[in-house]
């Protein structure tokens, strides 16, 4: 474990319950269900998913939003289940959050000054020149300049680029060492989709924030993320370094994920995708096993429908939830 | 289908909203066509202009919409409705899986439109032709007999694709038919709508943000902006060097999964369509803005055929340009 651990989960679990006419239990929803993973300071990680995955109940757990239902979430060597009011308001200032919609996310009767102070407000800065002077800086590092000409407009007079850019700046208003971007740029035009995520890269490196970055389109990650877990079925099924999993993707779901995404190529236009028949599971009766074993190719007849593989060590920092690993992994092991 | 200086504005509170101001694209015979566009460029409003889908505050519409040959604009609104749409263009609007009637099941949908325009006497033989529909999606018989809430999201888009392929149009319209699903899902749909390329005698003009997307069944690609076409080419030559300033700056803004690119965001905002710029609608953004941007470019057509409405292109007219690309 590396000694600048910012945020370690450790069998992170996060559920809900399910009630009929509110009051009878109905099931539960396993949305997170035993997650371990770490960032490091000023790192930038992605997780990537498809829709009820879990990935974005991940990412509130880490927020403080959810009370997970077990596992710890460690940030800055404290557990987060041991916090008093006092030390979660210290979390929530450690820990900024940028929203997927960034017209949901700025209350349309506040103008860009007053969304930008609120949060100083609620954390003490009280002193106006102070509050002023931070909003302003914040508004040049996100280039809304000059900041004067911005600080009067309500949400609605942005654009969808201007308003995330505001959203980032709110985020970054306390300056907290952890940025958590839930689908930062999935609203916006692929032109300014690639101005928001520079911006966050940059910010993100010349402050040494660490990020966590949730989407579901892995073509935008390897421009700023370092590491990468991909989720399925509530858990991660593969971790390693951005650039080392796009190339070889090792989990057969990873595999078909990679499989499924064109890049605009004429070609594309002559050949069918390969795609695995069938839908995720469940998160309320999830499969036995590896989750992905019902749509998996490769599943090994008598072991993925009975047993949930473990993560193997599959390379330098890499490692795959899947059984076809086990003795890549041993080799692996012995090598070192 | 051609259409020819299509035109169509609305009323605001503010103005005059020219989303569609001039458009000319042609989708050739057996050939799809995909008209990119960022939001707010009028690629929707596009839909509406060709299909004659009209919101009550038209200000402007006109223009020629031509089929074969036929000027449907000359039509009147029985004859459009009963002979044109559905009949010879059919639409699968955007989030189309979210229009089917939830408390019908999905085969009595899909034969509805059989059944509508008399291409279908009994209900049986309606449902024969669902049957194939189906069969060319790629769903399974016994779904047709299902309520559209026990099928998935991308269950649900083809249902609506097969019921917009089952009165075998001259063109299927599909507005973003990918944009609310999953990847896998998109692959899926891709996967289908590249089957009924092959396999039926139709033709697609794909609306679509996603470049990527575009390349996946596009023979032709139209780029969209500010309610005009910018360019449109032979996808093979576009994929491997946009013409004009704008599709290259949106080219080079996409990420892409495979090989090293630089990303580059477009400078500026796109501009209102209560008041576009005059001259050539990019040219506050175009670094490569010269005098003659100042007035507005007519399309020209380069010599591998691909037309560009951009000033850059006027004089490549007559050259031979380079146009191995995909030949």
């Amino acid at each position: 474990m590396p000694n600048d651990v910012l945020l370690q989960a450790e069998n992170l679990q996060t559920h809900f319950e399910l009630r009929k006419f509110g009051f009878v239990r109905a099931g539960e929803v396993r949305a997170v269900d035993g997650v371990t993973f770490h960032i490091r300071r000023g790192e930038a990680v992605a997780i990537v998913g498809e829709s009820g995955c879990g990935k974005s109940t991940l990412a509130r757990t880490v927020l403080g939003l959810y009370e997970p239902t077990a596992g710890s979430v460690l940030f800055d060597g404290v557990d987060m289940s041991s916090y008093d009011r006092r030390k979660l308001a210290w979390h929530r200032r450690q820990v900024g959050y940028v929203q997927q919609d960034p017209y949901a996310a700025l209350p349309p009767f506040m103008d860009v000054r007053q969304l930008l102070r609120e949060p100083l407000l609620v954390n003490g800065v009280r002193d106006r020149a102070e509050q002023e002077q931070r909003i302003r800086s914040r508004l040049e590092e996100i280039r809304l300049t000059p900041a004067a000409s911005f600080l009067e407009k309500f949400p609605h007079q942005l654009s969808g680029g201007q308003q995330q850019r505001v959203v980032i700046a709110r985020a970054r208003i306390l300056d907290p060492q952890l940025i958590v971007a839930d689908e930062p740029v999935s609203m916006l035009d692929a032109s300014v989709r690639v101005e928001v995520l520079q911006l966050l890269r940059q910010l993100q490196r010349k402050h040494r924030m660490a990020l966590l970055y949730i989407t579901h389109d892995l073509s935008t990650v390897r421009y700023f993320c370092e590491r990468i877990f991909i989720m399925y079925g509530a858990k991660i099924v593969e971790r390693g370094p951005v650039e080392a999993i796009l190339a070889r993707p090792e989990h057969p779901y990873t595999q078909a994920l990679v499989d499924a995404i064109p890049d605009p190529d004429a070609a594309n236009a002559g050949q069918y995708r390969k795609v695995p028949a069938g839908e995720p599971p469940s998160l309320l009766h999830p499969p036995e096993g590896c989750r992905f074993h019902p749509r998996c190719s490769f599943a090994i007849q008598g072991l993925c429908e009975r047993h949930d593989p473990p993560d193997f060590e599959t390379g330098a920092g890499r490692r795959a939830a899947c059984w076809l690993y086990r003795e890549a992994a041993v080799e692996h092991n012995l090598q070192r | 289908m051609r259409t020819e200086k299509l035109v169509l504005h609305f009323k605001a509170r503010e103005g005059i909203v020219r989303a569609v101001d001039g458009v000319d694209l042609t989708v050739e015979p057996r050939r799809s066509v995909a008209v990119l566009g960022e939001s707010g460029c009028g690629k929707s409003s596009l839909t509406k202009a060709i299909l004659r889908l009209l919101p009550p505050n038209v200000a402007r519409y006109g223009g020629k919409v031509l089929l074969d040959s036929d000027d449907l604009m000359r039509l009147d609104e029985e004859t459009f409705r009963t002979q044109v749409r559905w009949q010879r263009i059919a639409l699968v609007p955007q989030a189309a899986m979210n229009s089917l009637n939830p408390v019908t099941r999905v085969i009595e949908q899909i034969a509805e439109p059989l059944l509508e325009h008399r291409r279908a006497t009994t209900h049986a033989e309606a449902a024969e032709q669902a049957r194939e529909a189906f069969d060319i999606v790629h769903v399974p018989p016994d779904f047709l007999r299902r309520y559209p809430f026990e099928l998935s999201g991308g269950m649900r888009q083809r249902v609506v694709i097969a019921m917009a392929l089952i009165t075998e149009p001259e063109l299927i319209i599909l507005d973003e038919p990918t944009s609310a699903l999953d990847i896998l899902t998109q692959a899926n749909i891709m996967n289908a709508l590249k089957g009924i390329k092959a396999r039926v005698a139709t033709r697609f003009m794909l609306i679509t943000h996603d470049v990527a997307a575009a390349s996946e069944i596009a023979d032709s690609v139209a780029v969209m902006y500010a309610g005009q076409i910018v360019e449109q080419s032979d996808a093979a030559q576009f994929f491997a060097e946009a013409l004009h300033p704008y599709s290259a700056f949106l080219m080079s803004s996409v990420p892409t999964l495979r090989g090293a690119k630089e990303l580059h965001a477009i400078p500026g905002q796109p501009p209102s369509l209560l008041a576009p710029p005059q001259g050539c609608r990019f040219a506050p953004r175009c670094p490569e803005r010269f005098d003659r941007c100042a007035h507005e470019p007519p399309p020209f057509r380069t010599a591998c055929g691909r037309v560009a409405k951009c000033w850059l292109y006027e004089s490549q007219r007559q050259t031979a340009h380079d146009c191995s690309a995909g030949e």
